[in-house]
């Protein structure tokens, strides 16, 4: 996957929150083979516990793709897009303006805005968005050079609620970089994405949330591999009806 | 000089963002700050002059989906 001319090693990306320690966290990196983490900024606590968390991080060597997860407004989540891009050195930055505390929905009027003043700024941006095709084109239009898709709400473990969307968003978009970004649940969704042509998937909770962390991060590397081969090998099309494979001619009459 | 310091009311002598750090302890290398809800970028911390009711948010790195 080649995405702001940056070409990546693997199609798997994953956030490092919610693990049940940073072994744990360090192992799922490892076993995922991922390329990109996503991280975070809060505030700072008394005993500096975030510069531990990011000199570990850099030891893996994976790539960081800070976030604007929190963010309910444009001014939040460019301030907090300059702040991120000071600590970690580093123009990616993933777009969250969330529209509903509940849902998690991007809000994706502000996303659009924002993107745009971020873009403007020099910053690389991969949104996290809809899978509607107008707010695609207008993520574009305002600098984007890669989309991410939900394909469930954040942490929902869903799966992909429309791949049809999707489908249509792979065939409208083509040659832009898309990730689905959340609400992906067992290996069956990341393969399910990229069979549907998806350049990629951001898996965290799916992951963190699984009795055995880092199996899961291995697993879900195979599924995303598999699925990938799927889609290149070009998938026979399905049909109403059944259709033997065996041949017919040379079938003796047994009657 | 009371301000707020990541929501937490806090009373100052320093006068500049990079002297309430000071005093405030903040050595860390890996933080960013804003004031008012606006960045403020390490270099520009000596000269950003704070006022009364400034509120200033000290952000560092932290796992994230």
């Amino acid at each position: 996957m080649k995405v702001y001319d940056i070409e990546l090693h693997s199609n798997l990306m994953l956030g490092t929150a919610q693990y049940p320690s940073l072994a744990h966290l360090t192992g799922a990196i490892r076993a995922s083979g991922c390329a990109v983490v996503t991280v975070s900024l809060r505030r700072e606590t008394a005993d500096g516990t975030g510069a531990g968390f990011w000199d570990m991080l850099r030891q893996t060597g994976a790539r960081v793709l800070p976030n604007t997860a929190g963010c309910h407004s444009v001014q939040e989540a460019v301030t907090t897009a300059r702040m991120a891009r000071e600590v970690f050195e580093t123009d990616w930055i993933k777009l969250e303006v969330i529209g509903h505390a509940d849902s998690l929905q991007p809000d994706v009027f502000g996303l659009v805005e924002a993107a745009g003043i971020l873009a403007a700024d020099g910053f690389q941006v991969f949104p996290y968005t809809t899978d509607d095709l107008v707010v695609g084109e207008k993520l574009l239009a305002a600098g984007c050079e890669v989309l991410m898709p939900w394909g469930a709400p954040i942490g929902s473990g869903q799966g992909l609620r429309n791949p049809d969307a999707l489908r249509t968003m792979r065939a409208h978009f083509a040659g832009v970089p898309l990730i689905v970004d959340a609400g992906l649940g067992r290996p069956s969704d990341a393969a399910a994405a990229m069979e549907l042509g998806m350049d990629g998937v951001l898996l965290n909770s799916a992951v963190a949330n699984a009795g055995d962390p880092v199996a899961m991060a291995r697993a879900m590397a195979l599924a995303v591999q598999a699925g990938r081969a799927g889609f290149l090998a070009d998938p026979m099309e399905r049909r109403d009806m059944a259709v033997p494979s065996t041949p017919v001619l040379g079938l003796a009459e047994l009657m | 000089m009371h301000i707020t310091v990541n929501a937490k009311p806090h009373d100052i002598s320093a006068q500049t963002l990079a002297g309430a750090l000071a005093e405030l302890g903040v050595v860390s290398p890996a933080i960013a700050t804003a004031v008012n809800g606006l960045f403020v970028a390490r270099d520009a911390r000596a000269t950003t002059r704070l006022a009364a009711g400034d509120r200033v948010e000290i952000l560092a790195p932290m796992q994230g989906g």
